[in-house]
Protein backbone atom coordinates (compact mmCIF):
# COMPACT_ATOMS: atom_id res chain seq x y z
CA UNK A 1 0.00 0.00 0.00
CA UNK A 2 1.35 3.40 -0.98
CA UNK A 3 0.32 6.31 1.22
CA UNK A 4 1.02 9.97 0.52
CA UNK A 5 1.06 12.34 3.47
CA UNK A 6 0.81 16.05 2.71
CA UNK A 7 2.94 18.03 5.13
CA UNK A 8 2.95 21.80 5.37
CA UNK A 9 5.93 23.46 7.05
CA UNK A 10 4.62 26.14 9.43
CA UNK A 11 6.04 28.43 12.12
CA UNK A 12 6.07 26.79 15.55
CA UNK A 13 2.99 27.99 17.41
CA UNK A 14 5.10 28.90 20.43
CA UNK A 15 7.16 31.36 18.36
CA UNK A 16 6.06 34.96 17.93
CA UNK A 17 5.47 36.37 14.45
CA UNK A 18 7.37 39.43 13.22
CA UNK A 19 6.02 41.31 10.24
CA UNK A 20 8.01 42.00 7.12
CA UNK A 21 6.54 44.60 4.77
CA UNK A 22 2.77 45.11 4.75
CA UNK A 23 1.71 41.60 3.84
CA UNK A 24 4.48 39.25 4.91
CA UNK A 25 6.31 37.91 7.94
CA UNK A 26 9.98 37.42 8.77
CA UNK A 27 10.85 33.80 8.04
CA UNK A 28 14.49 33.80 6.96
CA UNK A 29 15.74 32.76 10.42
CA UNK A 30 12.64 30.86 11.39
CA UNK A 31 12.69 27.12 12.00
CA UNK A 32 9.60 25.66 10.39
CA UNK A 33 7.91 22.61 11.92
CA UNK A 34 5.45 20.18 10.33
CA UNK A 35 1.90 21.44 10.77
CA UNK A 36 0.81 19.67 14.00
CA UNK A 37 -2.33 18.15 12.42
CA UNK A 38 -0.29 16.72 9.56
CA UNK A 39 1.69 14.79 12.18
CA UNK A 40 -1.45 12.87 13.14
CA UNK A 41 -1.87 11.95 9.47
CA UNK A 42 1.78 10.95 9.22
CA UNK A 43 1.63 8.78 12.33
CA UNK A 44 -1.50 7.02 11.06
CA UNK A 45 0.12 6.37 7.68
CA UNK A 46 3.34 5.07 9.21
CA UNK A 47 1.56 2.72 11.59
CA UNK A 48 -0.69 1.41 8.78
CA UNK A 49 2.36 0.61 6.67
CA UNK A 50 4.11 -0.99 9.65
CA UNK A 51 1.13 -3.34 9.96
CA UNK A 52 0.28 -3.97 6.31
CA UNK A 53 3.45 -3.20 4.41
CA UNK A 54 3.95 -0.56 1.76
CA UNK A 55 5.49 2.87 1.59
CA UNK A 56 4.82 6.30 3.08
CA UNK A 57 5.78 9.26 0.90
CA UNK A 58 5.71 12.76 2.41
CA UNK A 59 4.76 15.49 -0.05
CA UNK A 60 5.41 19.17 0.62
CA UNK A 61 4.83 22.35 -1.31
CA UNK A 62 6.99 25.02 0.29
CA UNK A 63 10.16 27.03 0.44
CA UNK A 64 13.57 25.42 -0.10
CA UNK A 65 14.14 25.68 3.66
CA UNK A 66 11.41 23.05 4.13
CA UNK A 67 14.08 20.43 3.50
CA UNK A 68 15.03 20.63 7.19
CA UNK A 69 11.40 20.13 8.19
CA UNK A 70 11.17 17.09 5.92
CA UNK A 71 14.21 15.47 7.60
CA UNK A 72 12.14 15.43 10.77
CA UNK A 73 9.22 13.91 8.88
CA UNK A 74 11.49 11.19 7.50
CA UNK A 75 12.71 10.48 11.04
CA UNK A 76 9.07 9.90 12.03
CA UNK A 77 8.89 7.06 9.55
CA UNK A 78 8.21 8.28 6.01
CA UNK A 79 10.31 6.31 3.49
CA UNK A 80 11.04 9.27 1.25
CA UNK A 81 9.88 12.80 0.57
CA UNK A 82 9.10 15.09 -2.32
CA UNK A 83 9.52 18.85 -2.05
CA UNK A 84 7.87 21.10 -4.60
CA UNK A 85 9.68 24.39 -4.19
CA UNK A 86 8.21 27.88 -4.34
CA UNK A 87 9.35 31.20 -2.91
CA UNK A 88 5.79 32.30 -2.24
CA UNK A 89 5.12 32.86 1.44
CA UNK A 90 1.37 32.37 1.08
CA UNK A 91 0.52 30.01 -1.76
CA UNK A 92 -3.21 30.02 -2.52
CA UNK A 93 -4.98 26.75 -1.54
CA UNK A 94 -6.23 26.17 -5.09
CA UNK A 95 -2.67 26.27 -6.42
CA UNK A 96 -1.32 24.13 -3.59
CA UNK A 97 -3.93 21.46 -4.34
CA UNK A 98 -3.06 21.63 -8.02
CA UNK A 99 0.63 21.11 -7.26
CA UNK A 100 -0.09 18.21 -4.91
CA UNK A 101 -2.23 16.53 -7.55
CA UNK A 102 0.41 17.01 -10.24
CA UNK A 103 3.22 15.63 -8.13
CA UNK A 104 1.20 12.61 -7.00
CA UNK A 105 0.27 11.83 -10.59
CA UNK A 106 3.91 12.07 -11.56
CA UNK A 107 5.08 9.86 -8.69
CA UNK A 108 2.26 7.34 -9.08
CA UNK A 109 -1.14 7.73 -7.45
CA UNK A 110 -1.32 6.44 -3.85
CA UNK A 111 -3.88 4.11 -2.24
CA UNK A 112 -4.51 6.65 0.48
CA UNK A 113 -3.76 10.32 1.14
CA UNK A 114 -3.47 11.88 4.58
CA UNK A 115 -3.46 15.58 5.39
CA UNK A 116 -4.10 17.52 8.59
CA UNK A 117 -7.60 18.90 9.22
CA UNK A 118 -6.18 22.35 8.49
CA UNK A 119 -2.94 24.25 8.89
CA UNK A 120 -2.14 26.42 11.88
CA UNK A 121 -0.66 29.25 9.78
CA UNK A 122 -3.36 30.28 7.30
CA UNK A 123 -6.15 28.20 8.85
CA UNK A 124 -7.95 27.84 5.55
CA UNK A 125 -9.29 24.25 5.85
CA UNK A 126 -9.72 23.38 2.18
CA UNK A 127 -6.63 22.16 0.31
CA UNK A 128 -7.45 18.51 1.04
CA UNK A 129 -10.99 18.95 -0.32
CA UNK A 130 -9.73 20.49 -3.55
CA UNK A 131 -7.13 17.74 -3.92
CA UNK A 132 -9.78 15.04 -3.37
CA UNK A 133 -12.20 16.65 -5.81
CA UNK A 134 -9.59 16.99 -8.55
CA UNK A 135 -8.64 13.32 -8.17
CA UNK A 136 -12.28 12.23 -7.90
CA UNK A 137 -11.68 10.72 -4.45
CA UNK A 138 -13.81 10.65 -1.31
CA UNK A 139 -12.74 12.97 1.51
CA UNK A 140 -13.55 13.08 5.20
CA UNK A 141 -11.98 15.80 7.32
CA UNK A 142 -11.37 16.17 11.07
CA UNK A 143 -11.05 12.42 11.48
CA UNK A 144 -10.32 11.27 15.03
CA UNK A 145 -10.71 7.52 14.46
CA UNK A 146 -10.06 5.38 11.42
CA UNK A 147 -10.40 1.69 10.60
CA UNK A 148 -9.65 -0.08 7.35
CA UNK A 149 -11.66 -3.13 6.52
CA UNK A 150 -11.90 -5.05 3.25
CA UNK A 151 -10.87 -2.18 0.99
CA UNK A 152 -13.12 0.22 2.85
CA UNK A 153 -12.26 3.00 5.26
CA UNK A 154 -14.52 3.90 8.16
CA UNK A 155 -13.83 7.31 9.64
CA UNK A 156 -15.24 9.00 12.70
CA UNK A 157 -15.51 12.79 12.84
CA UNK A 158 -16.92 15.19 15.38
CA UNK A 159 -19.54 17.58 14.08
CA UNK A 160 -20.00 19.96 16.98
CA UNK A 161 -21.65 19.76 20.36
CA UNK A 162 -19.94 16.41 20.92
CA UNK A 163 -21.97 14.77 18.10
CA UNK A 164 -20.10 12.24 15.99
CA UNK A 165 -20.55 10.99 12.45
CA UNK A 166 -19.28 7.63 11.25
CA UNK A 167 -18.57 7.77 7.52
CA UNK A 168 -17.75 4.94 5.18
CA UNK A 169 -15.85 5.23 1.91
CA UNK A 170 -13.88 3.16 -0.57
CA UNK A 171 -10.13 3.39 -1.24
CA UNK A 172 -8.30 5.39 -2.41
CA UNK A 173 -9.50 8.22 -0.20
CA UNK A 174 -8.34 11.44 1.43
CA UNK A 175 -8.35 11.70 5.23
CA UNK A 176 -7.89 14.99 7.12
CA UNK A 177 -6.47 14.01 10.50
CA UNK A 178 -7.02 15.62 13.85
CA UNK A 179 -6.15 15.07 17.48
CA UNK A 180 -7.45 11.82 18.91
CA UNK A 181 -6.49 9.75 15.88
CA UNK A 182 -3.20 8.67 17.51
CA UNK A 183 -0.20 9.97 19.44
CA UNK A 184 2.55 11.02 16.99
CA UNK A 185 5.85 9.37 17.93
CA UNK A 186 9.04 11.13 18.93
CA UNK A 187 11.81 9.94 16.63
CA UNK A 188 14.66 8.13 18.39
CA UNK A 189 18.31 8.77 17.66
CA UNK A 190 18.71 5.86 15.15
CA UNK A 191 15.61 7.08 13.28
CA UNK A 192 17.14 10.53 13.00
CA UNK A 193 20.40 9.05 11.68
CA UNK A 194 18.55 6.88 9.17
CA UNK A 195 16.50 9.87 7.99
CA UNK A 196 19.68 11.65 6.91
CA UNK A 197 20.18 9.07 4.18
CA UNK A 198 16.59 9.02 2.93
CA UNK A 199 15.72 10.62 -0.39
CA UNK A 200 14.15 14.08 -0.69
CA UNK A 201 13.32 14.63 -4.34
CA UNK A 202 13.11 18.32 -5.16
CA UNK A 203 11.57 20.19 -8.04
CA UNK A 204 10.30 23.66 -8.83
CA UNK A 205 6.62 24.53 -8.75
CA UNK A 206 7.05 26.07 -12.19
CA UNK A 207 7.58 22.66 -13.85
CA UNK A 208 3.86 22.03 -13.32
CA UNK A 209 3.02 25.31 -15.01
CA UNK A 210 1.77 26.82 -11.77
CA UNK A 211 2.41 30.53 -11.22
CA UNK A 212 2.04 31.66 -7.57
CA UNK A 213 1.13 35.18 -8.66
CA UNK A 214 -2.03 33.79 -10.29
CA UNK A 215 -3.52 32.91 -6.92
CA UNK A 216 -7.04 34.25 -6.46
CA UNK A 217 -6.68 34.92 -2.72
CA UNK A 218 -4.15 37.65 -2.05
CA UNK A 219 -2.87 38.74 1.36
CA UNK A 220 -3.19 42.53 1.29
CA UNK A 221 -2.23 43.23 4.84
CA UNK A 222 -0.93 41.34 7.84
CA UNK A 223 -1.19 42.91 11.28
CA UNK A 224 -0.21 41.76 14.74
CA UNK A 225 -3.16 41.23 17.08
CA UNK A 226 -2.19 43.25 20.15
CA UNK A 227 -1.95 41.28 23.39
CA UNK A 228 -4.31 42.43 26.07
CA UNK A 229 -2.60 44.32 28.83
CA UNK A 230 -3.43 46.00 32.08
CA UNK A 231 -5.96 43.47 33.33
CA UNK A 232 -8.18 44.83 36.06
CA UNK A 233 -7.55 42.71 39.14
CA UNK A 234 -10.53 42.38 41.45
CA UNK A 235 -9.64 42.48 45.11
CA UNK A 236 -11.26 41.95 48.47
CA UNK A 237 -13.01 38.94 49.98
CA UNK A 238 -14.44 36.17 47.79
CA UNK A 239 -17.84 37.78 48.12
CA UNK A 240 -16.54 41.22 47.17
CA UNK A 241 -14.61 39.84 44.22
CA UNK A 242 -17.54 37.99 42.67
CA UNK A 243 -19.98 40.84 43.35
CA UNK A 244 -17.67 43.25 41.56
CA UNK A 245 -17.15 40.74 38.69
CA UNK A 246 -20.88 40.34 38.11
CA UNK A 247 -21.31 44.11 38.22
CA UNK A 248 -18.59 44.89 35.63
CA UNK A 249 -19.76 42.11 33.31
CA UNK A 250 -23.34 43.39 33.49
CA UNK A 251 -22.88 47.13 33.62
CA UNK A 252 -19.53 47.97 32.02
CA UNK A 253 -19.08 45.16 29.50
CA UNK A 254 -22.76 44.29 29.00
CA UNK A 255 -21.94 40.64 28.32
CA UNK A 256 -24.24 39.11 30.93
CA UNK B 1 -27.66 43.41 -8.35
CA UNK B 2 -26.80 39.79 -7.78
CA UNK B 3 -27.98 38.23 -4.56
CA UNK B 4 -26.09 37.11 -1.48
CA UNK B 5 -26.77 33.58 -0.29
CA UNK B 6 -26.57 32.63 3.36
CA UNK B 7 -26.43 28.94 4.19
CA UNK B 8 -28.68 28.62 7.23
CA UNK B 9 -28.05 26.11 10.01
CA UNK B 10 -31.13 24.86 11.80
CA UNK B 11 -31.33 22.86 15.01
CA UNK B 12 -34.55 21.61 16.60
CA UNK B 13 -36.55 23.67 14.07
CA UNK B 14 -34.80 26.86 15.17
CA UNK B 15 -32.38 28.99 13.19
CA UNK B 16 -29.04 28.93 14.96
CA UNK B 17 -27.94 32.21 16.53
CA UNK B 18 -24.70 32.11 14.52
CA UNK B 19 -26.67 32.03 11.24
CA UNK B 20 -28.53 35.17 12.31
CA UNK B 21 -25.14 36.81 12.89
CA UNK B 22 -24.15 35.91 9.33
CA UNK B 23 -27.43 37.44 8.04
CA UNK B 24 -26.48 40.64 9.86
CA UNK B 25 -22.95 40.58 8.37
CA UNK B 26 -24.60 40.67 4.92
CA UNK B 27 -26.43 43.92 5.70
CA UNK B 28 -27.49 45.94 2.67
CA UNK B 29 -27.50 42.96 0.27
CA UNK B 30 -30.48 41.22 -1.27
CA UNK B 31 -30.41 38.12 0.86
CA UNK B 32 -31.32 34.57 -0.07
CA UNK B 33 -31.50 32.33 2.99
CA UNK B 34 -30.61 28.83 1.83
CA UNK B 35 -32.44 26.14 3.77
CA UNK B 36 -31.49 22.56 3.00
CA UNK B 37 -33.88 19.65 3.15
CA UNK B 38 -36.16 20.18 6.09
CA UNK B 39 -39.27 22.32 6.24
CA UNK B 40 -38.79 26.00 5.47
CA UNK B 41 -42.08 27.43 6.71
CA UNK B 42 -41.22 27.04 10.39
CA UNK B 43 -38.20 29.33 10.06
CA UNK B 44 -39.74 31.87 7.67
CA UNK B 45 -40.72 34.37 10.31
CA UNK B 46 -37.31 34.40 11.96
CA UNK B 47 -35.40 34.70 8.68
CA UNK B 48 -37.66 37.54 7.50
CA UNK B 49 -37.09 39.33 10.78
CA UNK B 50 -33.33 39.22 10.12
CA UNK B 51 -33.57 40.51 6.58
CA UNK B 52 -34.03 37.55 4.22
CA UNK B 53 -35.84 38.70 1.06
CA UNK B 54 -36.11 35.09 -0.06
CA UNK B 55 -35.88 31.69 1.48
CA UNK B 56 -34.42 29.29 -1.01
CA UNK B 57 -35.75 25.94 0.09
CA UNK B 58 -33.46 23.36 -1.50
CA UNK B 59 -34.50 19.76 -1.96
CA UNK B 60 -33.05 17.00 -4.10
CA UNK B 61 -33.86 13.50 -5.16
CA UNK B 62 -32.39 11.17 -2.56
CA UNK B 63 -31.64 11.66 1.10
CA UNK B 64 -29.86 15.01 1.42
CA UNK B 65 -29.06 14.71 5.10
CA UNK B 66 -27.13 11.46 4.76
CA UNK B 67 -24.55 12.80 2.38
CA UNK B 68 -22.39 15.95 2.59
CA UNK B 69 -21.35 15.60 -1.08
CA UNK B 70 -24.98 15.59 -2.20
CA UNK B 71 -25.73 18.60 0.00
CA UNK B 72 -22.77 20.52 -1.41
CA UNK B 73 -23.80 19.70 -4.98
CA UNK B 74 -27.34 20.88 -4.27
CA UNK B 75 -26.14 24.18 -2.81
CA UNK B 76 -23.71 24.69 -5.71
CA UNK B 77 -26.57 24.08 -8.14
CA UNK B 78 -28.70 26.71 -6.36
CA UNK B 79 -25.83 29.23 -6.42
CA UNK B 80 -25.60 28.82 -10.18
CA UNK B 81 -29.34 28.80 -10.81
CA UNK B 82 -29.93 32.03 -8.88
CA UNK B 83 -26.59 33.57 -9.94
CA UNK B 84 -25.60 34.38 -6.38
CA UNK B 85 -22.35 36.32 -6.32
CA UNK B 86 -21.71 35.69 -2.62
CA UNK B 87 -22.35 32.73 -0.35
CA UNK B 88 -21.80 33.11 3.37
CA UNK B 89 -22.09 30.61 6.20
CA UNK B 90 -21.00 29.77 9.71
CA UNK B 91 -17.53 28.47 10.48
CA UNK B 92 -19.01 25.57 12.45
CA UNK B 93 -17.83 21.98 11.96
CA UNK B 94 -20.67 21.48 9.47
CA UNK B 95 -20.20 24.86 7.78
CA UNK B 96 -16.46 24.49 7.26
CA UNK B 97 -16.89 21.01 5.78
CA UNK B 98 -19.78 22.04 3.54
CA UNK B 99 -18.11 25.19 2.20
CA UNK B 100 -14.88 23.37 1.36
CA UNK B 101 -16.92 20.86 -0.67
CA UNK B 102 -18.91 23.63 -2.37
CA UNK B 103 -15.73 25.58 -3.21
CA UNK B 104 -14.16 22.51 -4.80
CA UNK B 105 -17.31 21.93 -6.89
CA UNK B 106 -17.68 25.56 -8.00
CA UNK B 107 -13.90 25.95 -8.41
CA UNK B 108 -14.08 29.24 -6.59
CA UNK B 109 -11.80 30.59 -3.85
CA UNK B 110 -12.93 30.14 -0.24
CA UNK B 111 -11.98 31.85 2.97
CA UNK B 112 -12.80 30.02 6.14
CA UNK B 113 -13.42 31.37 9.63
CA UNK B 114 -13.43 35.11 8.86
CA UNK B 115 -14.08 37.74 11.53
CA UNK B 116 -15.28 40.35 9.01
CA UNK B 117 -16.34 40.46 5.38
CA UNK B 118 -16.76 43.35 2.96
CA UNK B 119 -19.00 41.94 0.24
CA UNK B 120 -18.68 44.91 -2.10
CA UNK B 121 -14.88 45.16 -1.99
CA UNK B 122 -14.37 41.36 -1.95
CA UNK B 123 -12.12 41.62 1.09
CA UNK B 124 -12.22 39.64 4.32
CA UNK B 125 -10.37 39.71 7.59
CA UNK B 126 -9.31 36.53 9.35
CA UNK B 127 -6.89 35.10 11.83
CA UNK B 128 -3.53 33.76 10.67
CA UNK B 129 -1.00 32.00 12.91
CA UNK B 130 -3.44 30.87 15.62
CA UNK B 131 -4.75 34.31 16.47
CA UNK B 132 -1.36 36.04 16.55
CA UNK B 133 -2.09 38.09 13.44
CA UNK B 134 -5.04 39.26 11.40
CA UNK B 135 -4.78 39.05 7.62
CA UNK B 136 -6.80 41.15 5.21
CA UNK B 137 -7.38 39.12 2.06
CA UNK B 138 -8.55 40.29 -1.35
CA UNK B 139 -10.50 37.66 -3.27
CA UNK B 140 -10.65 37.54 -7.04
CA UNK B 141 -13.74 35.45 -7.80
CA UNK B 142 -17.13 35.25 -9.46
CA UNK B 143 -18.75 34.01 -6.28
CA UNK B 144 -17.31 34.99 -2.90
CA UNK B 145 -17.40 31.95 -0.59
CA UNK B 146 -16.80 32.71 3.03
CA UNK B 147 -17.56 31.26 6.45
CA UNK B 148 -17.73 33.58 9.44
CA UNK B 149 -16.55 32.85 12.96
CA UNK B 150 -19.55 32.45 15.28
CA UNK B 151 -20.17 35.52 17.49
CA UNK B 152 -18.08 37.73 15.16
CA UNK B 153 -21.20 39.72 14.23
CA UNK B 154 -23.91 40.37 16.79
CA UNK B 155 -27.33 39.50 15.25
CA UNK B 156 -29.51 42.57 14.67
CA UNK B 157 -33.08 42.35 13.36
CA UNK B 158 -33.90 44.16 10.10
CA UNK B 159 -37.38 42.95 9.12
CA UNK B 160 -38.09 42.36 5.43
CA UNK B 161 -40.96 40.86 3.45
CA UNK B 162 -39.88 37.32 2.77
CA UNK B 163 -41.02 34.72 0.26
CA UNK B 164 -40.23 31.03 -0.05
CA UNK B 165 -38.77 29.76 -3.32
CA UNK B 166 -38.87 25.99 -3.81
CA UNK B 167 -35.84 24.69 -5.63
CA UNK B 168 -35.26 21.07 -6.53
CA UNK B 169 -31.59 20.66 -7.29
CA UNK B 170 -30.59 18.59 -10.31
CA UNK B 171 -27.99 16.46 -8.63
CA UNK B 172 -27.08 12.84 -8.15
CA UNK B 173 -25.08 11.26 -5.36
CA UNK B 174 -21.53 10.70 -6.62
CA UNK B 175 -21.50 7.69 -4.30
CA UNK B 176 -18.15 8.42 -2.70
CA UNK B 177 -19.01 8.64 0.97
CA UNK B 178 -21.86 7.52 3.14
CA UNK B 179 -22.77 8.52 6.69
CA UNK B 180 -23.48 5.21 8.37
CA UNK B 181 -24.09 6.46 11.87
CA UNK B 182 -24.63 9.68 13.78
CA UNK B 183 -23.96 9.58 17.49
CA UNK B 184 -25.51 12.33 19.57
CA UNK B 185 -23.71 13.51 22.66
CA UNK B 186 -25.46 12.82 25.95
CA UNK B 187 -28.03 15.56 26.60
CA UNK B 188 -28.55 18.75 24.64
CA UNK B 189 -25.08 20.21 24.96
CA UNK B 190 -24.50 23.72 23.72
CA UNK B 191 -21.92 23.76 20.94
CA UNK B 192 -18.70 25.24 22.28
CA UNK B 193 -17.77 27.12 19.13
CA UNK B 194 -21.14 28.83 18.91
CA UNK B 195 -21.83 29.55 22.58
CA UNK B 196 -22.05 33.23 23.55
CA UNK B 197 -20.28 32.49 26.84
CA UNK B 198 -17.64 29.83 27.55
CA UNK B 199 -16.41 28.70 30.97
CA UNK B 200 -13.24 26.65 30.82
CA UNK B 201 -11.70 24.46 33.48
CA UNK B 202 -7.96 23.79 33.36
CA UNK B 203 -5.78 21.24 35.06
CA UNK B 204 -6.75 22.82 38.38
CA UNK B 205 -10.20 21.22 38.12
CA UNK B 206 -8.56 17.96 39.28
CA UNK B 207 -11.32 15.51 38.23
CA UNK B 208 -14.10 14.87 35.72
CA UNK B 209 -16.56 15.06 38.59
CA UNK B 210 -15.57 18.64 39.39
CA UNK B 211 -16.73 19.88 35.98
CA UNK B 212 -20.23 19.70 37.49
CA UNK B 213 -19.30 22.82 39.44
CA UNK B 214 -18.62 24.66 36.15
CA UNK B 215 -21.72 23.20 34.52
CA UNK B 216 -23.91 24.52 37.33
CA UNK B 217 -22.46 27.97 36.75
CA UNK B 218 -22.74 27.64 32.95
CA UNK B 219 -26.36 26.63 33.12
CA UNK B 220 -27.32 29.86 34.85
CA UNK B 221 -25.93 32.07 32.09
CA UNK B 222 -26.37 29.93 28.95
CA UNK B 223 -22.69 29.11 28.69
CA UNK B 224 -20.85 26.11 27.29
CA UNK B 225 -18.11 24.41 29.27
CA UNK B 226 -14.61 23.96 27.84
CA UNK B 227 -11.36 22.40 28.97
CA UNK B 228 -7.64 22.99 28.56
CA UNK B 229 -5.45 20.36 26.96
CA UNK B 230 -3.88 19.54 30.30
CA UNK B 231 -7.35 18.71 31.62
CA UNK B 232 -8.19 16.63 28.54
CA UNK B 233 -4.88 14.77 28.67
CA UNK B 234 -5.45 14.02 32.34
CA UNK B 235 -8.77 12.42 31.37
CA UNK B 236 -10.98 14.97 33.16
CA UNK B 237 -12.80 15.97 29.94
CA UNK B 238 -13.31 14.61 26.40
CA UNK B 239 -11.34 16.09 23.52
CA UNK B 240 -14.54 17.56 22.11
CA UNK B 241 -14.36 20.06 24.98
CA UNK B 242 -10.78 21.16 24.37
CA UNK B 243 -10.17 24.80 23.55
CA UNK B 244 -6.94 25.79 21.84
CA UNK B 245 -4.65 25.17 18.98
CA UNK B 246 -5.32 21.42 18.89
CA UNK B 247 -8.92 21.80 20.00
CA UNK B 248 -11.73 24.19 19.21
CA UNK B 249 -11.46 27.84 18.34
CA UNK B 250 -14.02 29.85 20.23
CA UNK B 251 -14.80 33.54 20.13
CA UNK B 252 -17.56 34.18 22.67
CA UNK B 253 -18.47 37.56 24.09
CA UNK B 254 -17.36 36.29 27.50
CA UNK B 255 -14.65 33.72 28.27
CA UNK B 256 -14.05 32.67 31.86
CA UNK B 257 -10.85 30.67 32.39
CA UNK B 258 -10.76 28.77 35.67
CA UNK B 259 -7.42 27.37 36.76
CA UNK B 260 -5.85 27.79 33.33
CA UNK B 261 -2.27 29.05 33.21
CA UNK B 262 -2.58 30.85 29.84
CA UNK B 263 -0.29 28.97 27.43
CA UNK B 264 0.00 30.38 23.87
CA UNK B 265 -1.58 27.21 22.51
CA UNK B 266 -4.59 27.73 24.73
CA UNK B 267 -4.86 31.37 23.70
CA UNK B 268 -4.75 30.29 20.06
CA UNK B 269 -8.27 28.98 20.58
CA UNK B 270 -9.87 31.85 22.49
CA UNK B 271 -7.86 34.99 21.87
CA UNK B 272 -10.56 36.79 19.89
CA UNK B 273 -13.10 36.48 22.71
CA UNK B 274 -14.56 39.88 23.56
CA UNK B 275 -14.01 39.81 27.32
CA UNK B 276 -11.63 37.38 29.04
CA UNK B 277 -11.85 36.71 32.78
CA UNK B 278 -9.21 34.64 34.55
CA UNK B 279 -9.47 32.98 37.93
CA UNK B 280 -6.20 31.54 39.21
CA UNK B 281 -4.63 31.09 42.63
CA UNK B 282 -1.16 31.99 41.40
CA UNK B 283 -0.76 35.77 41.20
CA UNK B 284 2.12 35.28 38.72
CA UNK B 285 0.15 33.03 36.31
CA UNK B 286 0.84 34.23 32.74
CA UNK B 287 -2.88 34.45 32.02
CA UNK B 288 -3.16 37.56 34.22
CA UNK B 289 -1.04 39.52 31.76
CA UNK B 290 -3.36 38.59 28.86
CA UNK B 291 -6.88 38.92 30.26
CA UNK B 292 -9.33 41.76 30.92
CA UNK B 293 -10.36 40.91 34.49
CA UNK B 294 -8.50 38.76 36.96
CA UNK B 295 -9.35 37.21 40.30
CA UNK B 296 -6.54 35.72 42.38
CA UNK B 297 -8.12 32.88 44.30
CA UNK B 298 -9.16 29.25 44.59
CA UNK B 299 -11.63 28.23 41.88
CA UNK B 300 -13.35 25.88 44.34
CA UNK B 301 -14.30 28.92 46.43
CA UNK B 302 -14.79 31.53 43.67
CA UNK B 303 -16.96 29.52 41.26
CA UNK B 304 -19.64 28.43 43.76
CA UNK B 305 -19.82 32.00 45.05
CA UNK B 306 -20.11 33.32 41.51
CA UNK B 307 -22.82 30.79 40.61
CA UNK B 308 -24.75 31.96 43.63
CA UNK B 309 -24.60 35.61 42.48
CA UNK B 310 -25.64 35.02 38.87
C1 LIG C 1 1.61 21.49 19.82
C2 LIG C 1 0.88 21.84 21.09
C3 LIG C 1 -0.50 22.02 21.02
C4 LIG C 1 -1.22 22.36 22.17
N1 LIG C 1 -2.57 22.56 22.06
C5 LIG C 1 -3.25 22.98 23.16
C6 LIG C 1 -4.66 23.24 23.09
O1 LIG C 1 -5.31 23.06 22.06
N2 LIG C 1 -5.28 23.68 24.20
C7 LIG C 1 -4.64 23.87 25.40
O2 LIG C 1 -5.28 24.29 26.37
N3 LIG C 1 -3.33 23.61 25.49
C8 LIG C 1 -2.62 23.15 24.41
N4 LIG C 1 -1.30 22.86 24.55
C9 LIG C 1 -0.73 22.77 25.91
C10 LIG C 1 -0.37 24.09 26.52
O3 LIG C 1 0.95 24.41 26.18
C11 LIG C 1 -0.47 23.99 28.08
O4 LIG C 1 0.33 22.94 28.51
C12 LIG C 1 -1.88 23.80 28.59
O5 LIG C 1 -2.75 24.74 28.02
C13 LIG C 1 -1.90 23.92 30.09
O6 LIG C 1 -3.18 23.67 30.58
P1 LIG C 1 -3.64 24.32 31.97
O7 LIG C 1 -3.52 25.79 31.88
O8 LIG C 1 -4.97 23.77 32.30
O9 LIG C 1 -2.63 23.66 33.00
P2 LIG C 1 -1.43 24.30 33.79
O10 LIG C 1 -0.50 25.00 32.92
O11 LIG C 1 -0.92 23.24 34.68
O12 LIG C 1 -2.12 25.41 34.67
C14 LIG C 1 -2.97 25.15 35.73
C15 LIG C 1 -3.21 26.49 36.42
O13 LIG C 1 -4.19 26.32 37.42
C16 LIG C 1 -3.81 27.08 38.56
N5 LIG C 1 -4.47 26.42 39.72
C17 LIG C 1 -4.21 25.20 40.27
N6 LIG C 1 -5.10 24.94 41.25
C18 LIG C 1 -5.93 26.00 41.34
C19 LIG C 1 -7.07 26.32 42.12
N7 LIG C 1 -7.55 25.47 43.06
N8 LIG C 1 -7.67 27.50 41.95
C20 LIG C 1 -7.22 28.38 41.01
N9 LIG C 1 -6.16 28.12 40.21
C21 LIG C 1 -5.53 26.95 40.37
C22 LIG C 1 -2.32 27.04 38.58
O14 LIG C 1 -1.82 28.18 39.25
C23 LIG C 1 -1.97 27.04 37.10
O15 LIG C 1 -1.77 28.36 36.62
C24 LIG C 1 -0.55 22.51 23.41
C25 LIG C 1 0.82 22.33 23.48
C26 LIG C 1 1.54 22.01 22.33
C27 LIG C 1 3.03 21.85 22.44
Amino acid sequence: MKICVCVKPVPDTAVSIKLSGVAGFEDSEMKLVPNPYDEYGLEEAVSLVEKQGGEVVAVTVGKASAEATLRGVLAMGAARAILVKTDAQFLDSELTAKALKAVMEQDGLPDMIFTGKGSVDTESFQTQYRLAKSLGLPIVNEVSKLTLDNGKAVAERETGGGEKQVIEMGLPCVIGATKGLNEPRYPKFPDIMKAKKKEIRQMDLSIFGIDPSKGRVRVEKLEIVPERSGAKMLSGSVDEQVTELVRVLKEDEKVL
Amino acid sequence: MAGTGILIEIENNMVKEASLGVMTAAKGQEKYALVLGQEASSVKEKLGEYGAAHILHITAPGNLSANPDLQALAVADAVKEYQLDTLLGTASAMGKDMFARIAAILEEPLVSDCVAVNIKDRTVKKSHFSGKTFATLKINCSCLLCTLRPNSTEPEPSPTACDIIEFEARVADPGLIKIVETRKAGGARLDLTEAPIVITGGRAIKSAENYKMLEACAQKIGAAVGASRAAVDAGYAPHSMQVGQTGKTVSPKLYIACGVSGAVQHFAGMKTSKVIVAINEDKDAPIFSKCDYGIIGDIFKIIPALTEKL
